[in-house]
């Protein structure tokens, strides 16, 4: 560098570099894995002995008309997914008038739980409510009568993407309230005075104030989730998947591990994640643009 | 609280949010209870009658079984010291990052600061993560269960964001008596950070807690095995009995006696205690964290 350092900021460079160093290798080292993309490459072989081919297994990977069913299924259950938000928003709202300050927090810290639970306890909890012997399974046939059904809602091919959704925002809905909740507190409470000595009800004083204050929250978290449209998580895939919905709920995340670790097709499942990450990056990117230019307030 | 008058109209608003919250409470609580009075149950009666509301013939011989399995103590100690010695090691390399951070004085302050936000934007994807770690020697290795959390850019923001809340006061004057920038980060700001502190670690420790993709794509060796793969061994255990039973397997019947119910609830009661533990602790933090989260995540 040339320039001669103080000791003050050599302390700080030695002081930083440790850290930046694990970001590089964690973060981006990574990166370097894309040229098997462009290579022939076999497991067991060197990099370097494998032929170049270019886009050919990009090409190869995307000629597949499995990958649209995938791709279909990762945004048809990110966008029904969605609808976790303002149902979270409603929650909070609704929450937030509800007298009973104990109930309220009790309310509060149990609906929260699910989201700091990890997929495979959630599974496992799951599998023994809605298994073929699973209490609640068992349950409703015992109400409908119809004891000879084997079908349940972990295998139900028809009502699999549904079922992802349901139990996806059952996790975060409580989590995300409490971030409308945390909103809510902070809108001016004079305003809701004014509205009460002008004569509004509960209803006008949600709708014309409680609700555009909560918006730029709802829309800050919608354009969030629209960034990682494509990222359902690898998780809740791995633990929910069998043989009768995989073909309904397989995504993105889920299809790169099988491909690539389950039948070692290495390029086309790191073809396949590369796409993916670049329209993830243009994603995020283009809507902190989209809403620096709508909102004025940058996500990022 | 005195008495107010509540109109007729208030009354069944309140009644009907009761009731909204009550069924939301039990949809989120239930499974929870149901795991637990399942896990205290006979093994024997729970196969002859269904556990719904309360245990049957309540018993702590599945904890019992469940403590002497296979593998269990060793794989709670693997869970316990990745957890421990993983949230230590991010405290110490995030925030060491946040500090430096804040320095103007810190050569090339730009660059390290976009490396690391950065960082979060970029995936680059399961197979490439899975050779780079196999090529520096992390396959099967316990600090693979470390080193890749050892950095955590949305907990660095959190943390620089306080510090920087904080005064610079303090700071300068230790300057003067000679103190160089390690030891004020040591001794003076990490003891003023103390509450963004404990906010990270207890979110740290809980996603590491929960964390199994590593274990399951990058760990074969039994030795590191980790609580909540334990618990996935478990689970595809059950899902093949039963989709065995599905296609008309007679495997079916034997299947079930090698993991009960009872005690496949043990585990998931066991994997679940030390969240709900902490869990208190965590609310506390909820709301801040968040605050700061939402504007800048």
């Amino acid at each position: 560098m040339g320039v001669k350092m103080s000791r003050g900021r050599r302390t700080l460079l030695f002081m930083t570099v440790p850290s930046i160093l694990l970001v590089l290798v964690f973060s981006y080292l990574p990166i370097f894995g894309w040229v098997y993309t462009f290579f022939d490459y076999r497991i067991g072989y060197r990099l370097l002995n494998c032929e170049f081919v270019g886009l050919d297994n990009l090409i190869y990977a995307f000629s597949d008309p499995y990958i649209m069913t995938v791709i279909l299924n990762t945004l048809i259950i990110s966008v029904l997914g969605l609808s976790g938000l303002p149902l979270a928003g409603i929650i909070a709202i609704l929450l937030s008038e509800v007298r009973g300050k104990k109930f309220k927090k009790v309310v509060q810290t149990v609906i929260t739980v699910p989201n700091f639970i990890s997929w495979i306890i959630i599974y496992s909890i799951m599998f023994s409510l809605f298994s073929n012997d699973g209490m609640l399974t068992v349950v409703f046939r015992q109400m409908t009568g119809n004891m000879d059904s084997t079908t349940t809602l972990l295998t139900n091919l028809g009502t699999a993407k549904l079922f992802m959704v349901m139990t996806n925002i059952w996790k975060t809905v409580g989590y995300n309230s409490i971030i409308f909740f945390a909103a809510i507190t902070g809108i001016d409470s004079q305003l809701y005075d004014a509205a009460s000595v002008d004569g509004a009800g509960r209803w006008q004083k949600i709708w014309h104030i409680t609700i555009p204050g909560l918006l730029p929250t709802f829309i800050t978290l919608l354009i969030i989730s629209v960034g990682g449209i494509l990222n359902n998580g690898f998780e809740q895939y791995y633990v929910f998947v069998n043989p009768m919905i995989q073909r309904n709920i397989e995504v993105v995340d889920y299809y790169v591990y099988r491909i690539g670790m389950l039948q070692n097709d290495i390029t086309v499942s790191t073809a396949v994640s590369m796409v993916k990450s670049f329209i993830s990056v243009v994603l995020v990117f283009g809507v902190n643009r989209l809403s620096k230019t709508l909102l004025g307030q940058s996500i990022m | 609280m005195g008495k107010r008058k509540i109109s007729g109209g208030e009354f069944v608003f309140q009644v009907c949010m009761v009731i909204l919250f009550s069924l939301l409470f039990l949809s989120c609580a239930y499974p929870f209870y149901y795991v637990f009075i399942a896990s205290i149950s006979n093994p024997e009666a729970a196969n002859r009658a269904m556990i719904t509301f309360y245990p049957l013939q309540p018993t702590l011989d599945n904890y019992r079984q469940v403590l002497r399995l296979n593998g269990m103590s060793k794989a709670f100690v693997v869970s316990l010291s990745r957890t421990v010695i993983g949230t230590a090691v991010t405290m110490f390399f995030t925030s060491i990052l946040a500090y430096t951070l804040t320095k103007r004085e810190l050569p090339l302050r730009r660059l390290f600061y976009s490396i690391a936000i950065v960082s979060m934007y970029i995936n680059a994807g399961l197979i490439p993560w899975y050779l780079t770690m196999r090529m520096i020697g992390l396959k099967d290795n316990f600090f693979v269960y470390i080193l890749p959390y050892a950095v955590s850019a949305y907990c660095m923001i959190l943390i620089k964001t306080y510090m920087e809340s904080v005064s610079a006061g303090i700071e300068e004057s230790a300057m003067i008596d000679g103190a160089g920038y390690f030891l004020i980060f040591w001794k003076i700001i990490i003891p003023i950070c103390k509450p963004v502190l404990a906010a990270v670690i207890v979110f740290t420790a809980v996603g590491q807690w929960n964390q199994w993709t590593d274990n399951l794509l990058l760990v074969n060796n039994m030795d590191l095995r980790t609580m909540q793969m334990i618990l996935m061994e478990y689970l595809n255990q059950a899902t093949n009995i039963a989709n065995q039973a599905r296609t008309g397997g007679a495997g079916a019947i034997s299947g079930s006696a090698i993991s009960p119910f009872t005690i496949r609830m043990t585990i998931t009661m066991v994997v679940t205690v030390p969240i709900l533990v902490v869990y208190p602790f965590m609310q506390k933090y909820f709301i801040s964290g968040i605050m700061i989260g939402s504007i800048k995540g």
